[in-house]
């Protein structure tokens, strides 16, 4: 006996619908090159977005107090290590849309990097003042530098970041030093210091290729430049004449050095104090331009293929956002995404920005070859904004 | 041990300005009639020893500006970062006085900044009672 072929079809076809059905239980498969984490700032709380399709797709709460919070990504771009104001890190799986692990490693922390071979994540701490280092894959401590300086006190630590070779390089707001912490060797971690190198280092940021830091003063006008490739040079300071026979503004914001601006071989920073943005040749460090803008830059971020650099703004002109155009050095637009804007971050290749802004509850999204809005996301005092990425940078 | 100083961070700068109850006020006097005036624009009832009340709208912005823009430097949760904690056990052995002029004329040579600009004398004054008694959290 034989079943009429109709029949054969049908059952093929009715099992076609029924087994993806079946297995709806698994989410699709994708990649998540194109995913990122947008702080909430005020809710413990982080949304996981997809930059292709300008949307939410999921949330994860429960990560403490992200009141100043950055996070960085594992090398396969499936995890996040989110530094919580509290101390807390915590490791989110962005494809589950799941809080992993979360430990309360220090009292007052903002910020960390994870090391060239993603196996250690290092916080950097205010409180009690040093560097821990933790296993990436499950977040157990392995190592604890204490930012000890003068007669046994611990200093704030900021502007860390990764460097080649297992190191972490980072600097000391109270001790006015750069310390360069090596775990390459985690039997025996090696730390190597630079005293005097200004007063009040605030943040700091590493060059793409690894091998310039560069840690921003707030006591005095100048930037502390250290090549890593040659330490034993010591530090100079590049930009020392910005500020000077100019009256100082008060600073209701510390600048960010993190997000990198570098265009061609010129670098673009915020100056302290001023309603400029320096530009700087990395051949040589010597100042090139200084760029008059609205308010005192907070973020100075290049687009990726360095045409552009998009500048926000401290309180009181934190609703403005400012796009210089690198081949002229001039601003060719200025946006108002909403109030308080706090952060911005590119796609990978930049032909999108995101844009939080905190007191408007809402992340804009804009082509940055027209500057039209694409969406607008709600979001609950929306911060820090990360791109999957950063997890293949240097610095980041 | 030392008390802690006002400043959180020691610097040459800091000298004028550290001198333990000594408060630098830009020069500024405090005029006693701007306080009169601004008891009487607030429509609340004012207690004897209680700042006036800011209005509702108001009393929200300050709120959202302490924990928002304050917060950026001394937390969200005013336990301290970059700036000292702002929270009711670490001001209590302060003068009220001193902490309200810290928030309008700033601290040189540290990074706080003088926020007169953008505040009252009055309300500096509501807001330093605010942090001695636990600073209220931003209603949703």
């Amino acid at each position: 006996m034989t079943i009429p072929k109709t029949i054969l079809f049908g059952w093929w076809m009715l099992l076609s619908l029924l087994l993806p059905l079946a297995w709806s239980g698994e989410p699709p498969l994708r990649g998540t090159g194109d995913l990122g984490v947008i702080i909430e700032r005020g809710a413990g709380r982080i949304l996981i977005v997809d930059t292709s399709g300008n949307n939410v797709i999921g949330r994860v709460d429960g990560l403490g107090d992200l009141s100043h919070a950055s996070v960085v990504f594992s090398r396969d771009q499936r995890y996040t290590y989110v530094f919580g104001r509290d101390g807390g890190l915590s490791k989110v799986d962005i494809l589950r849309g799941a809080l992993e692990k979360r430990i309360v490693q220090g009292g007052n922390s903002i910020g960390g990097a994870i090391s060239q071979d993603g196996r250690l994540v290092a916080v950097a701490n205010y409180e009690p003042g040093g560097l821990k280092v933790f296993a990436a894959d499950t977040l157990e401590p392995v190592a604890d530098i204490p930012a000890t300086y003068g007669d046994g006190k611990l200093s704030k630590v900021v502007g860390i970041a990764d460097l080649p070779g297992g190191r972490f390089i980072y600097s000391l707001f109270d001790a006015d030093q750069i310390w360069i912490a090596d775990l390459h060797d985690l039997k025996s971690p090696k730390v190597e210091k630079f005293n005097n190198i200004g007063r009040a280092p605030y943040d700091g940021l590493v060059t793409p290729d690894g091998r310039y830091y560069l840690a921003g003063l707030f006591g005095e006008d100048g930037i502390a430049l250290l090549d890593t490739w040659q330490p034993q040079q010591g530090t100079q300071r590049i930009l020392a004449s910005y500020g000077q026979g100019e009256e100082k503004l008060p600073v209701y914001k510390m600048p960010h050095l993190r997000g990198w601006a570098v265009a061609g071989h010129q670098v673009y920073l915020p100056a302290i104090g001023h309603h400029e943005v320096l530009v700087a040749d990395t051949l040589n460090w010597k100042e090139t331009a200084r760029i008059p803008v609205r308010g005192q830059p907070v973020f100075v971020v290049a687009r990726p293929d360095g045409r552009q650099v998009w500048v926000n703004f401290a309180f009181p002109d934190n609703g403005f956002v400012q796009v210089i155009d690198t081949l002229t050095d001039r601003i060719i637009q200025t946006l108002e995404p909403g109030k308080a804007v706090l952060h911005l971050e590119f796609t990978p290749r930049g032909e999108a920005v995101w844009v939080s802004a905190r007191d408007d509850n809402r992340v804009v999204v804009y082509d940055t070859a027209n500057f039209a809005k694409l969406a607008e996301l709600p979001a609950a005092s929306p911060s820090g904004i990360f791109f999957t990425s950063r997890a293949h940078r240097i610095g980041f | 041990m030392r008390p802690r100083r006002w400043s959180f961070k020691r610097s040459p700068l800091d000298a004028r300005s550290t001198r333990e109850g000594v408060f630098f006020v830009g020069g500024q006097q405090i005029s006693p009639l701007i306080w009169l005036v601004s008891g009487f624009l607030c429509s609340s009832p004012v207690l004897a020893d209680e700042p006036p009340a800011p209005s509702l709208e108001r009393n929200r912005e300050l709120i959202r500006m302490v924990r928002q823009d304050c917060g950026s430097c001394h937390g969200l949760t005013l336990r301290g970062g970059l700036g000292p904690a702002l929270l009711p056990e670490a001001l209590r052995d302060k003068p009220p006085a001193g902490l309200k002029y810290t928030i309008l004329f700033g601290r040189p040579g540290t990074a706080m900044p003088p926020w007169q600009p953008f505040l009252s004398e009055a309300e500096a004054d509501w807001i330093v009672a605010q942090l001695l008694r636990g600073f209220p959290e931003e209603s949703k």
